[in-house]
């Protein structure tokens, strides 16, 4: 880092009036920097000693590849469902007055609160053939446990609160007006929906999508009970990063960690460009 | 289109909010519904709209029972005092919204729904800012735009809920103008709520003063000025004061003396009040058959002096208006009596 600042006309920004804008930057970039920077460039520092022909190796390597795929892929899969009941769950929620509507807000939360492994095995106990769902599924030839699909089932559970939780307050700003406006005007229910409702809540939707996302990815904790974590089928990413620092073999290890930190960055990075355009046209 | 409003009556969980309340709205008419909060006026204009229900009573668009339809199928423009503008869309897209969600034939082309929304905001002369945000607008231009989108639709009747309450004082004088000049233009029959009596006496045709979920009196600025036919009307719209007088003899007293007026026919002997405004009272020389009182206090009111005299063995306060430079307001001793006035029973 090369400080060039400070000469010739170049300044901040003159903030606002409220005072202390040098210390609490200060503080946020000391802080960040010691509780994130310094971690991942670590990391990135690591794998840099592998040398470029053996990173590529180890991230060309099949394992690794179908590992980061279901990973991703599966985060992905599970993040979209729950956009669309974690939108349905809060419109509930702030929509209607029934009894015991606490108690279900409260709930939402748990999945935040719950070791994730507690999760990983209550849902593997639900969902494995024997099991109280599973064996209703087995019949239709649907098996959840120990496939890709268990996978997305711990990674809905694990994402549910932050869709929710995005998108409630900004359902709870919405005037009710806004909507009696467009019925005035002669739109039906599914035309104020889609057309008013729906615009309005794009930018809490995809913020909500993309903290479910990240969620997603890095889980691991109850994706590992419910896997079965079989390579090239239903293994993630971070698993395998384990098992490489297991059979101490720390180059593939983090190499596979600083791909996966690369691949979120620019997805996080793509959804809040997304955010940003959204905003600016949304205002 | 002519709007009928049949003994309509209006509760939210048991609680009234309008009593029997029964108006009729001529076609192109500009109607104002004004009253305090809480009078109901809201609630009847949402009414029409249908946005609400009627508990009871029925509300004709015509001769057609619109009562039992929905706002979607009574075709009315509605205007909110905050604007309700759709955040996400131009304010081109905004016009257009009520024309794009029609179904079928009913839908004009999009070329065709771009040139109706350019000719409403030459209409509200907003013409060029098609392509802008309702963010990128002032609360002035947003009222204009929530205008133009009601109007897209040419709707049956034009409903506007406090359309200026919240703009600055400025802002609000020229937009009351402004509407009166489109509604003069177009010819939409037009109800608007307002709390302010100045806006409704201003703009509209016909005024509805309504209280407490009832309506007490119906009529032109200067009628609902000039001959207020209740206690309510008296205070609520314009100035007024009140002395409580006797009647006895076919005359009204204060105290043990004649006031010079007498009593209109049918009034029942014995206690009353007298309103009147401070405004329209005719000053004497000497007293026999006046009211007379002695000034208590004087103060300047714009163009005129507000005066509060005190009358009679009891002391009662009341004021009236004097021309700015007139002698009397000096004296310790002033005599008047009401040019026009109105007896109502003692409270």
């Amino acid at each position: 880092m090369t400080t060039a600042p400070a000469q010739a006309g170049w300044r901040f920004r003159q903030p606002s009036v409220i005072p202390g804008f040098g210390l609490t930057l200060g503080f946020s970039l000391a802080y960040l920097t010691l509780i994130i920077l310094i971690p991942l460039s670590g990391l990135v520092w690591r794998s840099a000693a592998l040398g470029w022909t053996d990173f590529w190796a180890i991230v060309a390597d099949r394992r690794t590849l179908n590992a980061l795929k279901i990973s991703f892929g599966t985060a992905f899969i599970a993040a979209a469902v729950n956009v669309v009941f974690g939108t349905i769950v809060a419109w509930v929620l702030v929509r209607y007055r029934f009894p015991g509507r606490r108690i279900a807000d409260a709930m939402v939360d748990l999945p935040f609160a719950l070791p994730t492994a507690v999760a990983g095995i209550a849902l593997t106990t639900l969902y494995a053939p024997n099991g109280w769902i599973g064996q209703l599924l087995m019949p239709l030839g649907i098996k959840v446990a120990y496939t890709p699909l268990g996978i997305v089932v711990a990674l809905v559970f694990i994402g549910l609160p932050f869709v929710v939780r995005t998108v409630q307050p900004i359902m709870e700003e919405i005037d009710r007006e806004v909507e009696e406006a467009a019925a005035s005007l002669g739109a039906s229910r599914f035309q104020i929906i889609t057309r008013v409702l729906f615009p309005g809540l794009a930018p809490a939707i995809i913020t909500g999508f993309a903290l479910a996302f990240a969620r997603g990815v890095g889980e691991y904790g109850s994706v590992i009970f419910i896997a079965g974590n079989l390579p090239f089928k239903s293994e993630i990413a971070p698993l395998l990063i384990v098992i490489r620092l297991e059979e101490y073999n720390y180059e593939a290890a983090t190499a596979i960690a600083a791909i996966m930190l690369a691949l979120s960055f620019v997805m996080l990075l793509v959804v809040n460009l997304a955010q940003t355009w959204s905003r600016k046209r949304y205002g | 289109m002519e709007v009928r409003v049949v003994n309509v009556r209006k509760e939210f969980e048991l609680f009234p909010a309008l009593h029997d309340v029964s108006l009729d709205i001529r076609s192109g008419e500009l109607i104002a519904l004004l009253g305090p909060s809480g009078s109901g006026k809201t609630t009847l204009l949402r009414l029409i709209a249908g946005l609400e229900r009627p508990t009871k009573g029925a509300i004709f668009f015509g001769d057609e029972d619109a009562s039992q339809k929905s706002i979607q199928e009574r075709n009315v423009g509605f205007v909110f005092q905050h604007y309700a503008l759709f955040r996400h869309m131009t304010v081109a897209d905004n016009i257009g919204f009520g024309l794009k969600v029609r179904h079928g034939a009913a839908r004009p082309s999009a070329q065709e729904i771009r040139r109706r929304a350019s000719e409403l905001l030459d209409l509200v002369q907003l013409s060029g800012l098609e392509k802008r945000y309702p963010a990128q607008l002032s609360g002035g231009q947003r009222q204009r735009v929530a205008l133009a989108r009601a109007m897209a639709i040419e709707p049956k009747v034009l409903l506007l809920d406090e359309p200026f309450g919240a703009l600055d004082a400025q802002v609000r004088r020229e937009l009351r103008r402004w509407l009166r000049e489109i509604h003069d233009a177009t010819g939409h029959t037009t109800v608007f709520v307002t709390h302010d009596q100045e806006e409704a006496l201003e703009l509209a045709d016909r005024v509805v003063v309504m209280s407490q979920g009832r309506i007490e009196q119906v009529g032109s600025a200067d009628e609902i000025y000039d001959i207020p036919n209740s206690p309510f009307v008296y205070n609520f719209v314009g100035e007024s004061s009140s002395l409580p007088v006797k009647v006895e003899g076919g005359e009204l007293w204060i105290a043990d003396r004649p006031i010079g007026l007498s009593a209109p026919q049918g009034a029942p002997s014995g206690e009353a009040l007298l309103y009147f405004r401070p405004h329209d009272v005719e000053l004497l020389e000497g007293c026999s058959g006046c009211i007379a009182g002695t000034v208590a206090a004087s103060r300047r009111v714009a163009g005129t002096r507000r005066v509060e005299l005190e009358v009679g063995g009891e002391r009662q306060r009341v004021e009236i208006e004097l021309p700015v430079d007139h002698p009397a307001a000096q004296k310790s001793r002033v005599a008047f009596r009401p040019r026009r006035w109105k007896l109502f029973p003692a409270a």
